[in-house]
C-alpha cells in the first residue's frame, strides 16, 4: 500500500510539471494585457512601463516561467497583481472557503443519491423507480446558475428563509454558516446526487443479478442483510470512483455556484482572476487543482483496496 | 397566576431588553458591483476602490452635487496671481485613525509620496505639481510647473486623501490608516471589506451608523435579490432593466444622477493601416454614421429609455456643455447625401464591442440603423481586456467604449483627441484641437475656459473622431427606511447624513 502511495506520487511530479507549462502558455496565449487592465483608466504609459518590469513581464517567456517554477518549488506563489496579496495565502483562505461548500454539497448529493439509486434498483420499473430517475434527469439538466437565482428568489426573497447570498465560516458561527450553506450545496450537490442516483441504481441491478447474491438469497438471508452486506458493498467500488471523479465537477459547479451565491471561495477566485488577467493566481489556483486531482484519484485507490479486500495482495 | 408572573416577567425582560437593542451597533450594509482593489489611494485604480475611500480616507477637498469644489481637510484655498502657487489653509482638529494629528507635514508627505511612489497610480494626476512645502502646520503649499485648473479636482479624490505618515510602509494596502470618518476593521478578498466608526474624526457627529460593510455581489440580479431580502441596506449600479421594478417594490426607493463621463464609438481615423477606409479617412463618412443613429430610440430600446441621449463628452447638466451643439436628430436622407458626396455608395466597415449582453444589443441597434443610411456595418465582439489591448494597438476600425467621467472637464476630452493623449487610440490629430484643449487647462476663469471648449468642440463635431451617443444615469437602490442619501455625479457613496428611520 505505502509502495503504491509512493509511486503514484512520483508520476505525479513530471504531471504536475505538464500542467504548470500547459497553463502558463495557454495565459500568456490569452489576448489582453494585464497591466491595461491594472494600470487603471488613465493607462500612463511609465506606469506600464514600471509594472512589466516589477512584475518581470518583459523576460522571455521560458524565463518567466522557469523564475516562477523555482519560486513555487521553494513555497513562494508570488502575489496577486491585482491586490498585492500573496497567491499561497489567497489560496488556502479560499480553499477552505470551497471546502465547507463542498463538504456540505457532498453530503447532499451521497444523502440523496444512494439512498434513492438503492430504492429506484430494489423496485426496478415501479413508480419509485420512474418517479426517482425523473427527479435525477431534472437534477442533471437544471443550470446551476438558474437554479440558484430562482432559490434565492423563492427562498430569500419571497419566503425571506434563508439569507440570499454570503458566507460565514461553521467554525466562527455554526448557525449564520449553516443557513448560508443550505441554499448553495443543495444546488450544487443535488446535479451530483444525481448522477450518484443513476450509477448507483445501475451498479446495484448489476450486482443483485450476479451469482453470489442468487446464493445469499437462497441461504435464506434476509433481503436486508442481502443488500447492505453483499451488494452494497460491491457496487460501491465504481460508485467511489464516480463519487471522486464528481470532486472535478464539484469543483467546477463551485465556479458558478459561488458567483450565484457570492461566495469568496477557490471557484470565485479563480473566475476573477481570468477575468483581471491575475496572471500568478491563475497559476497557483490551477497547479493546486492539479494537485488536488491526483490526491483525490490516490485516495480513490486507497479506498478500493479498503471495500475491496481482493485487491490488498495484487 | 403563575402563568400571569410568567408573562409579566417576560415582558419585563422584553421592556428591559428594548434599550439594549437602541444602543446595539448600527451596521449599514452596501452592495458593489466588484471587489475593490488595492485599498492603498496612491496605488488604487476600480472605482469601487473609491466607493469604499470615501468612507475611510479624507481628503483635502471634496465636491457637492453641482461639482463645485468644497472644503474638506482644507478649509481654505487660493492661487497666486501667476497662477503657479496654491496655498491651501488646513484643519488643526484632523486625526489619524492611529491617533497621531493630521497636518501640512502630513499632508506632504502623502502627496510626495503619491508623486514619486514607483507604482503610483497619481503621478499624472498631480504631474503639474514641482513641489510641495509646509511652512506651517497649518499652510500647505504647492508650487505648480504651469498653471493648473485640474489640480483642485484631483485632490477631491485618491490624490488628495491622506493616509498616516507613520503607516506608510509597504504592507499599507492589508490595514489602511487614514483619516476618514469609518477606519478599517478587516477584509475578506471577493467578499466583503468592514469599517467601524472612527470617534475621533473632526465630523464624527454626521455620521450615524457604527459599522459599515461592503460587499461585492458582481451579479446585478442577485444584488438585487440581497436588497430586496433586507441583507443590504443600499446598493450602488442598479441595471437599468431594473430600475421599474424596483421603483415598484414599496421596500425600496431607486434615487439617481448623471454620470460624470460619456459612451459613444471611437473612430480611427490616424492608427495603423486599420484607419485607411472611408470611415477613417472622410469626415463625411463619420457625420453620415452619426447622422444615421437615433440616439433617442437607441436609449429606449436597449435601456429603457433610461439614458439621456448625448453628443458631448460631458454630462447633462454640466456648465461647460457648449449650447450650440444640440443633440442632432436623425436624418438618414441627409446622411446618405453625405456618403454620395464623400464617393460611396455603401460603406462597410467593422464596430468592436465588448461581449457583454447590453453592448452586443447596443451594437446591432447601431448596426440596423446605420444600415438603412448605407453604412454596412460588421460587429466583432470580444472581451473587455482583449478589446482594450486591440484598441491602444491600432487593431479596430471603430469600438464602442466609454469613460466613466472626471470631475474636471480636461480629464473628459484631453487625453482622448489631443495628438500625445494617452487615450487617443485612433490617433486623431488637429494642431489647433490641441491648442485649444492646452490651454484650457491652464485657465483657472471658469468663463475663459469654457470658450476654448466650446471652440474646440466646435471642430470634433465637425470632424467626429468619436461618435458621442448617449450619458449612462447612475442608479441607487435603497431600503426605504435609509434616508439621507445625497448622490454626487461621481456616482460615489458618501456616508455623511445617512440614517436608518
Amino acid at each position: 500500500m505505502l509502495a503504491l502511495i509512493g509511486r503514484r506520487l512520483l508520476i505525479a511530479i513530471p504531471t504536475l510539471f505538464l500542467v504548470s507549462l500547459f497553463v502558463f502558455a495557454l495565459q500568456r496565449a490569452l489576448p489582453g494585457d494585464p497591466f491595461l487592465v491594472i494600470a487603471g483608466e488613465e493607462r500612463d504609459p511609465e506606469v506600464i512601463a514600471r509594472l512589466r518590469q516589477i512584475y518581470r513581464l518583459d523576460d522571455p517567456i521560458a524565463v518567466q516561467f522557469f523564475a516562477w517554477l523555482g519560486q513555487v518549488i521553494q513555497g513562494d506563489f508570488g502575489r496577486s497583481l491585482r491586490t498585492g496579496e500573496p497567491v499561497l495565502g489567497l489560496i488556502i483562505q479560499k480553499l477552505g472557503v470551497t471546502f465547507q461548500l463542498a463538504v456540505a454539497s457532498m453530503l447532499v448529493a451521497i444523502g440523496i443519491g444512494i439512498p434513492a439509486g438503492i430504492i429506484a434498483a430494489r423496485r426496478k420499473d415501479t413508480l419509485a423507480d420512474y418517479s426517482a430517475s425523473a427527479v435525477a434527469l431534472f437534477g442533471l439538466s437544471v443550470p446551476h446558475f438558474w437554479l440558484g437565482i430562482m432559490l434565492i428568489l423563492l427562498v430569500s426573497v419571497e419566503l425571506r428563509w434563508l439569507p440570499a447570498s454570503g458566507f460565514e465560516s461553521i467554525f466562527s458561527d455554526p448557525k449564520a454558516a449553516i443557513e448560508r450553506l443550505i441554499m448553495p450545496a443543495f444546488v450544487l450537490g443535488g446535479g451530483l446526487a444525481a448522477s450518484l442516483m443513476r450509477h448507483t441504481r445501475s451498479a446495484m441491478l448489476e450486482v443483485l443479478q450476479s451469482d453470489y447474491v442468487r446464493t445469499a438469497r437462497a441461504k435464506g438471508l434476509a433481503e436486508d442483510a442481502v443488500i447492505n452486506r453483499h451488494a452494497l458493498r460491491n457496487a460501491l467500488v465504481p460508485i467511489i470512483t464516480l463519487s471522486t471523479i464528481l470532486f472535478g465537477e464539484l469543483l467546477a459547479g463551485a465556479v458558478l455556484t459561488e458567483q450565484v451565491f457570492t461566495i469568496p471561495g477557490f471557484g470565485k477566485l479563480i473566475v476573477d482572476a481570468v477575468f483581471n488577467r491575475d496572471y500568478g493566481v491563475v497559476q497557483g489556483v490551477v497547479l493546486c487543482t492539479a494537485i488536488g486531482f491526483i490526491v483525490m484519484n490516490l485516495l480513490a485507490d486507497v479506498l478500493y483496496i479498503l471495500v475491496n479486500p481482493r485487491l490488498r495482495d495484487s | 397566576m403563575k402563568r400571569f408572573v410568567l408573562l409579566a416577567s417576560a415582558a419585563l425582560f422584553g421592556l428591559a431588553a428594548l434599550p439594549a437593542l437602541a444602543q446595539a451597533p448600527s451596521t449599514l450594509r452596501i452592495g458593489l458591483q466588484e471587489d475593490p482593489d488595492v485599498l492603498d489611494p496612491h496605488k488604487a485604480r476600480t472605482f469601487v476602490g473609491r466607493i469604499v475611500f470615501m468612507g475611510l480616507c479624507d481628503r483635502l477637498v471634496d465636491i457637492d452635487p453641482e461639482l463645485k469644489i468644497i472644503p474638506r481637510l482644507a478649509t481654505e484655498w487660493s492661487f497666486s496671481g501667476d497662477g503657479l502657487t496654491l496655498t491651501m489653509k488646513l484643519r488643526t482638529d484632523a486625526k489619524f485613525h492611529d491617533g497621531e494629528s493630521f497636518n501640512a507635514e502630513a499632508a506632504k508627505a502623502n502627496l510626495e509620496r503619491a508623486m514619486t511612489l514607483p507604482d503610483s497610480l497619481r503621478k499624472s494626476e498631480l504631474a503639474s505639481v514641482e513641489s510641495v512645502s509646509a511652512p506651517d502646520p497649518a499652510t500647505l503649499v504647492f508650487k505648480l510647473k504651469r498653471p493648473d485648473a485640474t489640480l483642485l479636482s484631483q485632490l477631491t479624490d485618491r490624490a488628495g486623501m491622506m493616509l498616516s505618515p507613520k503607516s506608510l510602509g509597504p504592507d499599507i494596502s492589508a490595514k489602511p490608516v487614514c483619516s476618514g470618518p469609518y477606519q478599517f476593521v478587516e477584509r475578506v478578498q471577493n467578499d466583503r471589506i468592514v469599517l467601524e466608526k472612527f470617534k475621533g474624526h473632526w465630523e464624527a457627529d454626521k455620521y450615524q451608523f457604527d459599522r459599515i460593510v461592503y460587499r461585492a455581489i458582481p451579479d446585478t440580479t442577485v444584488r438585487l435579490a440581497n436588497l430586496r431580502a433586507g441583507e443590504l441596506d443600499m446598493l450602488e449600479r442598479l441595471a437599468p432593466t431594473d430600475v421599474k421594478s424596483a421603483q415598484g417594490d414599496k421596500n425600496l426607493k431607486v434615487q439617481s444622477t448623471a454620470n460624470l463621463g460619456y459612451q459613444g464609438i471611437t473612430i480611427n481615423t490616424n492608427h495603423t493601416d486599420a484607419a485607411n477606409q472611408p470611415m477613417g479617412k472622410d469626415k463625411r463618412v463619420r457625420q453620415a454614421l452619426s447622422l444615421s443613429i437615433d440616439r433617442k430610440v437607441l436609449s429606449q430600446v436597449v435601456f429603457e429609455g433610461l439614458y439621456a441621449p448625448m453628443n458631448q463628452p460631458f454630462n447633462p447638466g454640466n456648465q461647460y456643455l457648449s449650447a450650440a451643439l444640440p443633440v442632432p436628430e436623425r436624418d438618414v436622407a441627409k446622411a446618405k447625401a453625405l456618403l454620395k458626396e464623400a464617393g460611396q455608395s455603401k460603406v462597410s466597415v467593422e464596430l468592436f464591442v465588448t461581449n457583454n449582453p447590453v453592448d452586443a444589443q447596443l451594437g446591432q441597434v447601431i448596426q440596423a440603423m446605420a444600415q438603412e443610411a448605407g453604412i454596412d456595418i460588421q460587429i466583432r465582439s470580444s472581451e473587455f481586456a482583449s478589446q482594450l489591448r486591440d484598441q491602444q494597438q491600432g487593431k479596430f476600425q471603430m469600438s464602442r467604449i466609454g469613460w466613466s467621467g472626471r470631475i474636471d472637464p480636461d480629464g473628459n476630452i484631453h487625453p482622448f483627441v489631443t495628438t500625445k493623449g494617452n487615450q487617443n487610440d485612433g490617433k486623431y490629430s488637429n494642431v489647433e484641437v490641441d491648442k485649444l484643449l492646452d490651454e484650457a487647462r491652464t485657465i483657472y476663469d471658469v468663463a475663459e475656459r469654457k470658450k476654448r471648449y466650446d471652440a474646440a468642440q466646435k471642430i470634433l463635431q465637425d470632424e467626429l473622431p468619436i461618435v458621442y451617443l448617449y450619458n449612462q444615469t447612475v442608479f441607487f437602490a435603497l431600503r426605504s427606511n435609509i434616508q439621507g442619501f445625497v448622490i454626487n455625479p461621481d456616482g460615489l457613496i458618501r456616508l455623511s447624513g445617512l440614517k436608518r428611520s
